[in-house]
């Protein structure tokens, strides 16, 4: 029983994580129905980048963080731009599966060059230190990067409920034609939202990068997690996105307390099947348009 | 009796011909191990070709057919002695019905999903057998690998079985789509990736024939995983599932053309030599990822349709030109 809440409480703190980089994931479908194979790569290379701030510069990487998300935001805007942007409408959602995929490899292979394949962690002072409550502990890592999942997931929200660019995201993801006819300009919206996505990417790199040891093939494992989770909450839906990481990741690390770490991997893959068996479009996800 | 309606049968007569007379000249090791793989690879991006270009459902998993394949193969020998070296031939189209009903309920429960979602659950199919073949120790000996006795060939001329089998596979393959082609369910799944609602409205059978063309693909996959463990003789689990087998069959499909016949040999033929090439010259692994990449993205932003079809369009506008220069 005590290993099950453990796992519990384990499962809920990483949820944070994982939330954040799928919020972006799906941010990019809603607003360009582009399923972006690229998110894991880009949250490998915002650790590894926050990963060089530290050890360079000795940058804390939660102070890093404006860093890393302004240089991925700069970045995502750069392939919506050169990349996605140039397709035909027509062929667009099959072919940006595959240029995004394209992408990732190319930043898999530009992580390799320069950080080589061997495995690298942030190791903070304080990587170890925990609080014991109740006789569970709680990682001191796990809770911040646990709250500051909360506070980018929150401020994501205020950006799309309260200011013009969010109002002018969530006419595009309602309705795009109606949107462009309207004066919204499409693929301005589009690029910064490649951006923010991305973004909120570099944001749970530096988070993941101080859990988990990573290397530059770390974005298979991750990319086939957060695509789990984004269909379980329904392509476009943020709050799903929340819902979705939150069932992934506690089942996954429940079953990894309660059965076997090994088996926690396929978790997600268990998950997703049993929604592409009852519920296609996923938990929150639109009804018939375009994509699903 | 018009010279074009012989233009296609002449063209698959002289390539075939060639291609199995390459042989005959005593090519070097490392020509004819190049030939094998570029085989290989041309018979994948066919079968691919049927799902992912006739039918639009672009499958990211297809290697992990190919692993299933790889490790079907290996695990019958080694529990069936090997007494003659083609034995392990014999039984590819039993692993290839295996891999197409182990395919079966996977096509089922993916193709309830539309292209880009179809691509996720293939893509996480994918690594799930990758996990499954890391873990599995019991069966396939984990990272350590499995083996299968070597091919008792003559070392002078060890490739040569392979290369004809993977021939006879790809004029399978080959054969199939050109088969499809020509017959309603070739039209049916054209008429699936231009819009499956209006297809499934006006009587097409939209799920019987995106399965069929699953099963085909995946089945043919399977055959050349079995093919390639036994060439290998030694395989390893992130060998046997490479994300990036799918990736060169995709881009080979692409580059040479979608829902064309020659296409996806076209681009494998192409794309295998140049990789080679670029393996070669490169060494490290890590640029020649790099240059993968930016290869893929300029064939997907500059040539989307691929070479074949932009090659028929400029043959047909010549042709269209000349009839009016005659008038």
């Amino acid at each position: 029983m005590h290993a099950l809440v453990q796992g519990v409480i384990l499962g809920v703190l990483t949820a944070g994580v994982y939330a954040l980089m799928a919020s972006g994931q799906t941010l990019i479908f809603g607003i360009m129905r582009v399923v972006n194979m690229a998110q894991g790569a880009m949250v490998i290379l915002g650790a590894y980048l926050s990963y060089q701030l530290f050890t360079s510069w000795g940058v804390d990487p939660f102070l890093a963080l404006p860093i890393t998300t302004l240089a991925l935001f700069v970045l995502g805007v750069g392939v919506q731009w050169l990349f996605l942007r140039p397709l035909h409408a027509g062929d667009r959602s099959q072919l940006s599966v595959l240029v995004t995929f394209a992408v990732a490899l190319l930043v898999e292979g530009f992580m390799s060059v320069t950080w080589t394949t061997t495995d690298r962690g942030i190791n903070t002072s304080y990587a170890n230190a925990s609080w014991t409550v109740f006789g569970y502990q709680i990682t001191l890592v796990r809770l911040w990067a646990f709250l500051l999942s909360l506070f980018a997931l929150a401020l994501l929200y205020l950006v799309l409920n309260r200011t013009r660019f969010g109002r002018a995201v969530r006419a595009s993801v309602q309705n795009p034609e109606s949107a462009r006819l309207l004066g919204v300009e499409s693929e301005w919206v589009s690029a910064i939202g490649y951006g923010l996505g991305t973004a909120t990417a570099a944001a749970a790199g530096s988070v993941y990068g101080m859990l988990y040891s990573f290397n530059p093939n770390s974005h298979y494992d991750l990319i086939s997690r957060l695509l789990s989770i984004v269909l379980l909450g329904g392509l476009g839906s943020i709050g799903g996105a929340v819902i979705g990481a939150l069932v992934i990741s506690v089942s996954s690390s429940v079953v990894a307390a309660a059965v076997s770490p090994i088996w926690s991997q396929m978790t997600f893959f268990i998950v997703l099947l049993l929604v592409l068996v009852i519920r296609p479009r996923g938990l929150f996800g639109a009804s018939m348009r375009g994509a699903i | 009796m018009s010279t074009r309606q012989w233009i296609g049968p002449t063209r698959a007569v002289v390539f075939f011909a060639v291609i199995a007379s390459l042989p005959v000249f005593g090519l070097a090791h490392w020509a004819m191990n190049m030939l094998v793989f570029t085989l290989m690879f041309a018979v994948m991006s066919s079968a691919w070709n049927l799902l992912g270009g006739f039918a639009g459902y672009p499958s990211l998993g297809h290697v992990a057919f190919f692993g299933i394949g790889a490790y079907a193969e290996v695990l019958w020998f080694q529990h069936h002695a090997i007494v003659s070296g083609y034995e392990p031939f014999w039984i590819l189209p039993l692993i290839g019905i295996g891999v197409a009903v182990v395919g079966l309920p996977v096509a089922a429960l993916s193709m309830r999903t539309r292209a880009d979602v179809f691509a996720i659950v293939t893509i996480t199919l994918l690594f799930v057998v990758q996990t499954l073949a890391f873990n599995l120790r019991g069966l396939t000996g984990g990272a350590q690998g499995a083996s299968i006795a070597t091919a008792p060939f003559p070392a002078a001329t060890y490739e040569q079985p392979f290369y004809y089998v993977l021939l006879l596979l790809l004029a399978l393959a080959m054969g199939l789509t050109w088969a499809g082609m020509r017959s309603k369910v070739g039209l049916s799944l054209v008429a699936v990736r231009a819009d499956e609602d209006k297809a499934a409205g006006i009587g097409v059978r939209v799920q019987t024939v995106k399965l069929l063309a699953f099963c085909v693909s995946v089945g043919l996959t399977g055959m050349v995983g079995a093919i390639w463990a036994y060439y290998e003789s030694f395989i390893y689990p992130q060998f046997a599932v490479d994300p990036l087998i799918t990736v060169a069959i995709v881009l080979m499909t692409f580059l040479g053309g979608r829902a064309t016949l020659w296409g996806p040999v076209l681009g494998a033929f192409i794309l295998e030599l140049a990789q080679q090439y670029l393996a070669y010259s490169l060494g490290g692994s890590e640029f020649y990822l790099i240059a993968y990449a930016l290869v893929f993205l300029v064939v997907m932003l500059v040539m989307p349709r691929g070479i074949v079809p932009s090659i028929q369009d400029r043959l047909r506008q010549r042709r269209r030109r000349r009839v009016v220069d005659a008038t």
